[in-house]
Protein backbone atom coordinates (compact mmCIF):
# COMPACT_ATOMS: atom_id res chain seq x y z
CA UNK A 1 0.00 0.00 0.00
CA UNK A 2 1.42 3.46 -1.09
CA UNK A 3 1.29 6.49 0.84
CA UNK A 4 -1.78 8.96 -0.34
CA UNK A 5 -0.62 12.58 -1.33
CA UNK A 6 -2.17 13.34 2.03
CA UNK A 7 0.09 11.28 4.15
CA UNK A 8 3.02 12.14 2.36
CA UNK A 9 2.58 15.60 3.78
CA UNK A 10 0.72 15.25 7.43
CA UNK A 11 4.05 12.53 8.48
CA UNK A 12 6.36 14.37 6.23
CA UNK A 13 8.59 15.20 9.02
CA UNK A 14 8.63 11.57 10.72
CA UNK A 15 9.36 10.72 6.31
CA UNK A 16 12.39 12.92 6.33
CA UNK A 17 13.82 10.88 9.73
CA UNK A 18 15.81 8.54 8.20
CA UNK A 19 15.38 6.10 10.83
CA UNK A 20 11.80 6.31 10.09
CA UNK A 21 11.54 7.12 6.48
CA UNK A 22 8.49 5.40 4.18
CA UNK A 23 9.24 2.16 5.49
CA UNK A 24 8.52 3.48 9.17
CA UNK A 25 5.40 5.60 8.78
CA UNK A 26 3.96 2.85 7.57
CA UNK A 27 4.92 0.52 9.78
CA UNK A 28 2.95 2.74 12.61
CA UNK A 29 0.19 2.87 9.67
CA UNK A 30 0.01 -0.64 9.71
CA UNK A 31 0.54 -1.06 14.09
CA UNK A 32 -1.87 -1.54 16.48
CA UNK A 33 -1.59 0.05 20.28
CA UNK A 34 -3.71 -0.51 23.01
CA UNK A 35 -3.83 2.52 25.50
CA UNK A 36 -5.23 1.34 29.05
CA UNK A 37 -6.17 3.80 31.23
CA UNK A 38 -7.13 7.70 29.92
CA UNK A 39 -5.88 10.05 32.20
CA UNK A 40 -2.99 11.22 33.09
CA UNK A 41 -0.50 9.20 31.34
CA UNK A 42 -2.64 7.62 29.02
CA UNK A 43 -3.54 11.09 27.46
CA UNK A 44 -0.77 12.37 26.11
CA UNK A 45 0.46 9.02 24.58
CA UNK A 46 -2.74 8.71 22.87
CA UNK A 47 -2.55 12.07 21.52
CA UNK A 48 1.53 11.54 20.27
CA UNK A 49 0.55 7.85 18.88
CA UNK A 50 -2.49 9.43 17.33
CA UNK A 51 -0.69 12.39 15.26
CA UNK A 52 1.90 9.57 14.65
CA UNK A 53 -0.62 7.92 12.62
CA UNK A 54 -0.37 4.46 14.34
CA UNK A 55 -3.09 2.67 12.45
CA UNK A 56 -5.05 1.49 14.95
CA UNK A 57 -5.42 2.54 18.72
CA UNK A 58 -7.37 0.82 21.38
CA UNK A 59 -8.36 3.01 24.03
CA UNK A 60 -9.72 1.32 27.97
CA UNK A 61 -11.28 3.27 30.45
CA UNK A 62 -14.65 2.91 32.70
CA UNK A 63 -14.10 6.30 33.76
CA UNK A 64 -15.98 9.79 32.96
CA UNK A 65 -14.18 12.74 32.65
CA UNK A 66 -14.53 14.72 36.00
CA UNK A 67 -13.50 18.34 36.40
CA UNK A 68 -10.29 17.44 38.40
CA UNK A 69 -9.20 15.16 35.52
CA UNK A 70 -8.54 18.07 33.44
CA UNK A 71 -5.58 19.60 35.79
CA UNK A 72 -3.41 16.60 33.64
CA UNK A 73 -5.37 14.62 31.09
CA UNK A 74 -5.07 17.13 29.00
CA UNK A 75 -7.12 14.82 26.09
CA UNK A 76 -10.13 15.46 27.61
CA UNK A 77 -12.11 19.50 27.40
CA UNK A 78 -14.03 21.36 30.29
CA UNK A 79 -16.88 20.76 27.24
CA UNK A 80 -16.02 16.83 28.27
CA UNK A 81 -17.39 16.49 32.00
CA UNK A 82 -19.20 13.84 32.38
CA UNK A 83 -18.68 12.18 29.36
CA UNK A 84 -16.80 8.52 29.20
CA UNK A 85 -13.28 9.24 29.26
CA UNK A 86 -12.50 6.71 26.19
CA UNK A 87 -15.14 8.03 24.10
CA UNK A 88 -14.08 11.88 25.06
CA UNK A 89 -10.25 10.74 24.16
CA UNK A 90 -11.40 8.90 20.59
CA UNK A 91 -12.85 11.99 19.90
CA UNK A 92 -9.84 13.88 20.48
CA UNK A 93 -7.12 11.15 18.39
CA UNK A 94 -10.01 10.99 15.47
CA UNK A 95 -9.90 14.69 15.41
CA UNK A 96 -6.33 15.09 15.43
CA UNK A 97 -6.30 12.85 12.52
CA UNK A 98 -8.93 11.06 10.68
CA UNK A 99 -6.76 8.88 9.24
CA UNK A 100 -6.33 5.77 12.32
CA UNK A 101 -9.02 3.36 13.36
CA UNK A 102 -9.74 4.11 17.29
CA UNK A 103 -11.15 1.04 19.25
CA UNK A 104 -13.04 2.19 22.48
CA UNK A 105 -13.50 0.16 25.32
CA UNK A 106 -15.29 1.05 28.27
CA UNK A 107 -13.93 -0.92 31.16
CA UNK A 108 -11.85 -1.71 33.61
CA UNK A 109 -9.07 -4.73 32.85
CA UNK A 110 -9.57 -7.27 35.30
CA UNK A 111 -8.31 -11.03 34.86
CA UNK A 112 -11.50 -12.11 32.69
CA UNK A 113 -11.40 -9.73 30.13
CA UNK A 114 -7.64 -8.29 30.07
CA UNK A 115 -6.02 -11.39 27.40
CA UNK A 116 -9.12 -10.59 25.25
CA UNK A 117 -8.33 -7.24 25.17
CA UNK A 118 -4.51 -6.79 24.42
CA UNK A 119 -4.76 -10.30 21.88
CA UNK A 120 -4.83 -8.12 18.78
CA UNK A 121 -2.61 -5.37 19.82
CA UNK A 122 1.44 -5.10 19.07
CA UNK A 123 2.24 -2.64 21.74
CA UNK A 124 0.38 -2.19 25.04
CA UNK A 125 0.73 1.07 27.33
CA UNK A 126 -0.04 1.15 31.02
CA UNK A 127 -1.52 4.52 31.95
CA UNK A 128 -3.26 2.91 35.25
CA UNK A 129 -3.46 3.93 38.39
CA UNK A 130 -3.01 1.52 40.65
CA UNK A 131 -1.06 -1.65 41.87
CA UNK A 132 -3.83 -4.33 40.93
CA UNK A 133 -4.28 -3.27 37.34
CA UNK A 134 -0.19 -2.67 37.04
CA UNK A 135 0.43 -6.14 38.38
CA UNK A 136 -2.25 -7.37 36.24
CA UNK A 137 -1.03 -5.68 32.76
CA UNK A 138 2.86 -7.31 33.58
CA UNK A 139 1.29 -10.66 33.81
CA UNK A 140 -1.32 -11.09 31.22
CA UNK A 141 1.15 -9.15 28.95
CA UNK A 142 4.12 -11.77 29.82
CA UNK A 143 1.60 -14.69 29.81
CA UNK A 144 0.57 -13.39 25.93
CA UNK A 145 4.15 -12.22 25.00
CA UNK A 146 2.95 -8.86 24.45
CA UNK A 147 5.77 -5.71 25.06
CA UNK A 148 4.43 -2.96 26.35
CA UNK A 149 5.14 0.06 28.40
CA UNK A 150 4.84 0.73 32.06
CA UNK A 151 4.82 3.65 33.95
CA UNK A 152 4.21 5.54 37.16
CA UNK A 153 3.72 8.82 38.52
CA UNK A 154 3.44 10.71 41.84
CA UNK A 155 4.09 14.27 42.86
CA UNK A 156 7.09 15.49 41.00
CA UNK A 157 8.49 12.31 40.21
CA UNK A 158 8.29 9.64 37.59
CA UNK A 159 9.61 6.15 36.06
CA UNK A 160 8.56 4.07 33.27
CA UNK A 161 10.59 0.51 31.64
CA UNK A 162 9.52 -1.03 29.06
CA UNK A 163 8.90 -5.20 29.04
CA UNK A 164 9.85 -7.50 26.17
CA UNK A 165 8.23 -10.73 27.31
CA UNK A 166 11.81 -13.76 27.03
CA UNK A 167 13.85 -10.71 26.95
CA UNK A 168 13.98 -8.06 29.41
CA UNK A 169 13.27 -8.07 33.22
CA UNK A 170 9.60 -7.88 33.59
CA UNK A 171 7.52 -5.53 36.44
CA UNK A 172 7.35 -8.37 38.82
CA UNK A 173 11.00 -9.11 38.36
CA UNK A 174 11.63 -5.37 40.57
CA UNK A 175 8.57 -5.72 42.41
CA UNK A 176 7.30 -9.29 43.61
CA UNK A 177 4.35 -8.56 44.62
CA UNK A 178 1.77 -5.47 44.76
CA UNK A 179 2.30 -3.58 48.40
CA UNK A 180 -0.75 -3.33 50.98
CA UNK A 181 -4.09 -1.13 50.28
CA UNK A 182 -2.71 2.35 51.12
CA UNK A 183 0.77 1.02 51.83
CA UNK A 184 1.96 3.39 49.04
CA UNK A 185 0.29 6.48 48.10
CA UNK A 186 -1.59 7.03 45.17
CA UNK A 187 -1.76 10.30 43.40
CA UNK A 188 -5.44 11.02 44.34
CA UNK A 189 -3.72 11.10 47.81
CA UNK A 190 -0.59 12.28 47.36
CA UNK A 191 -1.36 14.93 44.72
CA UNK A 192 0.71 14.65 40.90
CA UNK A 193 2.00 18.13 38.74
CA UNK A 194 0.26 17.92 35.77
CA UNK A 195 2.87 18.35 33.69
CA UNK A 196 4.66 14.90 34.74
CA UNK A 197 2.18 12.66 32.99
CA UNK A 198 3.24 14.66 29.98
CA UNK A 199 6.84 13.63 30.41
CA UNK A 200 6.28 10.07 31.32
CA UNK A 201 3.25 9.62 28.92
CA UNK A 202 5.07 11.47 26.23
CA UNK A 203 8.19 8.80 26.87
CA UNK A 204 5.79 5.96 26.86
CA UNK A 205 4.71 6.92 23.01
CA UNK A 206 8.47 7.17 22.02
CA UNK A 207 9.33 3.32 23.07
CA UNK A 208 5.99 2.57 21.40
CA UNK A 209 7.28 4.52 18.10
CA UNK A 210 10.30 2.89 18.55
CA UNK A 211 9.43 -0.57 19.01
CA UNK A 212 6.64 -0.23 16.02
CA UNK A 213 9.35 1.23 13.68
CA UNK A 214 12.84 -0.93 15.15
CA UNK A 215 14.02 2.56 15.80
CA UNK A 216 17.03 2.94 18.42
CA UNK A 217 17.38 1.45 21.83
CA UNK A 218 14.56 0.33 24.37
CA UNK A 219 14.28 0.70 27.56
CA UNK A 220 14.30 -3.04 27.99
CA UNK A 221 16.04 -3.87 31.15
CA UNK A 222 16.88 -0.35 32.90
CA UNK A 223 14.07 1.47 34.18
CA UNK A 224 14.10 5.61 33.63
CA UNK A 225 13.54 7.76 36.84
CA UNK A 226 12.42 10.90 36.66
CA UNK A 227 12.93 14.05 39.53
CA UNK A 228 11.35 17.28 38.45
CA UNK A 229 12.40 19.48 41.55
CA UNK A 230 15.97 17.68 40.77
CA UNK A 231 15.57 18.21 37.11
CA UNK A 232 17.35 14.41 36.99
CA UNK A 233 17.06 11.45 35.06
CA UNK A 234 18.30 8.56 36.38
CA UNK A 235 18.74 5.12 33.95
CA UNK A 236 19.05 2.34 36.36
CA UNK A 237 20.17 -0.67 35.04
CA UNK A 238 17.63 -3.99 35.86
CA UNK A 239 19.11 -6.96 36.54
CA UNK A 240 18.82 -10.05 33.94
CA UNK A 241 15.25 -11.61 33.44
CA UNK A 242 13.37 -13.97 35.46
CA UNK A 243 15.87 -14.54 38.01
CA UNK A 244 13.28 -16.24 40.48
CA UNK A 245 10.64 -14.12 39.32
CA UNK A 246 7.12 -15.71 39.71
CA UNK A 247 5.46 -14.55 36.02
CA UNK A 248 8.49 -14.37 33.92
CA UNK A 249 11.18 -17.22 34.68
CA UNK A 250 11.32 -20.36 32.98
CA UNK A 251 9.57 -22.34 36.00
CA UNK A 252 7.29 -19.58 36.99
CA UNK A 253 4.76 -20.08 40.09
CA UNK A 254 1.99 -17.92 38.90
CA UNK A 255 0.64 -18.97 35.81
CA UNK A 256 -3.09 -17.48 36.04
CA UNK A 257 -4.00 -14.23 36.23
CA UNK A 258 -4.72 -12.42 39.52
CA UNK A 259 -7.28 -9.88 40.35
CA UNK A 260 -5.75 -7.93 43.51
CA UNK A 261 -7.87 -5.83 45.89
CA UNK A 262 -8.19 -2.66 45.67
CA UNK A 263 -7.82 0.33 48.10
CA UNK A 264 -11.22 1.80 48.05
CA UNK A 265 -10.28 5.51 47.35
CA UNK A 266 -8.82 4.45 44.27
CA UNK A 267 -12.72 3.09 42.81
CA UNK A 268 -13.20 6.85 42.27
CA UNK A 269 -11.12 9.41 40.77
CA UNK B 1 35.04 3.29 51.99
CA UNK B 2 33.13 4.84 48.94
CA UNK B 3 29.76 3.76 47.40
CA UNK B 4 27.41 4.68 44.57
CA UNK B 5 24.06 5.63 45.80
CA UNK B 6 21.12 6.15 42.77
CA UNK B 7 23.97 7.72 40.69
CA UNK B 8 25.72 9.02 43.25
CA UNK B 9 29.15 9.14 45.45
CA UNK B 10 29.07 8.66 48.80
CA UNK B 11 31.48 8.32 51.48
CA UNK B 12 30.26 5.40 54.15
CA UNK B 13 32.03 3.61 57.08
CA UNK B 14 32.83 -0.13 56.38
CA UNK B 15 30.66 -2.51 57.52
CA UNK B 16 27.39 -0.71 56.62
CA UNK B 17 24.70 -2.81 55.64
CA UNK B 18 21.96 -2.35 53.04
CA UNK B 19 19.65 -1.87 56.00
CA UNK B 20 21.67 0.79 57.42
CA UNK B 21 21.72 2.67 54.34
CA UNK B 22 17.81 2.64 54.17
CA UNK B 23 18.17 4.02 57.61
CA UNK B 24 20.52 6.68 56.85
CA UNK B 25 19.53 7.38 53.29
CA UNK B 26 15.77 7.99 54.54
CA UNK B 27 14.27 5.84 52.14
CA UNK B 28 11.12 6.49 51.38
CA UNK B 29 8.91 3.63 52.88
CA UNK B 30 11.66 1.35 53.23
CA UNK B 31 9.42 -1.92 53.72
CA UNK B 32 8.57 -1.44 49.98
CA UNK B 33 11.59 -0.63 48.07
CA UNK B 34 13.29 -2.80 45.96
CA UNK B 35 17.30 -2.78 46.60
CA UNK B 36 20.07 -3.40 44.03
CA UNK B 37 23.58 -3.45 44.42
CA UNK B 38 25.84 -3.97 40.96
CA UNK B 39 22.92 -4.45 39.16
CA UNK B 40 22.13 -7.59 41.23
CA UNK B 41 18.41 -7.27 43.71
CA UNK B 42 19.02 -8.27 47.06
CA UNK B 43 16.58 -10.59 49.22
CA UNK B 44 14.66 -8.33 51.58
CA UNK B 45 15.55 -11.07 54.12
CA UNK B 46 18.91 -10.19 53.63
CA UNK B 47 18.87 -6.43 54.09
CA UNK B 48 20.09 -7.06 57.96
CA UNK B 49 23.15 -8.82 56.92
CA UNK B 50 24.42 -7.49 53.62
CA UNK B 51 27.30 -5.84 53.93
CA UNK B 52 28.51 -3.44 51.43
CA UNK B 53 32.19 -3.01 50.46
CA UNK B 54 34.38 -0.54 48.57
CA UNK B 55 32.94 0.57 45.05
CA UNK B 56 29.37 -1.28 45.62
CA UNK B 57 26.79 0.40 42.79
CA UNK B 58 23.43 0.77 45.01
CA UNK B 59 19.89 1.33 43.83
CA UNK B 60 16.59 1.91 45.12
CA UNK B 61 13.71 0.89 43.34
CA UNK B 62 10.25 2.72 44.29
CA UNK B 63 6.59 1.95 43.52
CA UNK B 64 4.68 3.92 41.46
CA UNK B 65 1.21 3.83 41.76
CA UNK B 66 -0.23 6.88 40.60
CA UNK B 67 -1.22 7.04 36.17
CA UNK B 68 -4.78 8.46 35.48
ZN1 LIG C 1 9.71 -11.09 35.71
Amino acid sequence: MALTNEQLERYSRHIILKEIGVRGQKKLLESKVLIIGAGGLGAPAALYLAAAGVGTIGIVDADVVDLSNLQRQVIHTTNDIGKKKAESAAETMRAINPDITVNTYYKFVNSENISELIKDYDFIIDGTDNFPAKFLINDACVMAKKPFSHAGIIRFKGQLTTVIPGEGPCYRCIFKDPPPKDAVPTCKQAGVIGAMGGVIGSLQAMEAIKYLTGTGDLLVGYLLTYDALKMEFHKVKLPPRGKGCAVCSDTPSITKLIDYEQAVCELKH
Amino acid sequence: MKITVAGEKKEYAEGLTVSKLIEFENVETPQYVTVSVNEEFVERASFDSFALKEGDEVEFLYFMGGGR
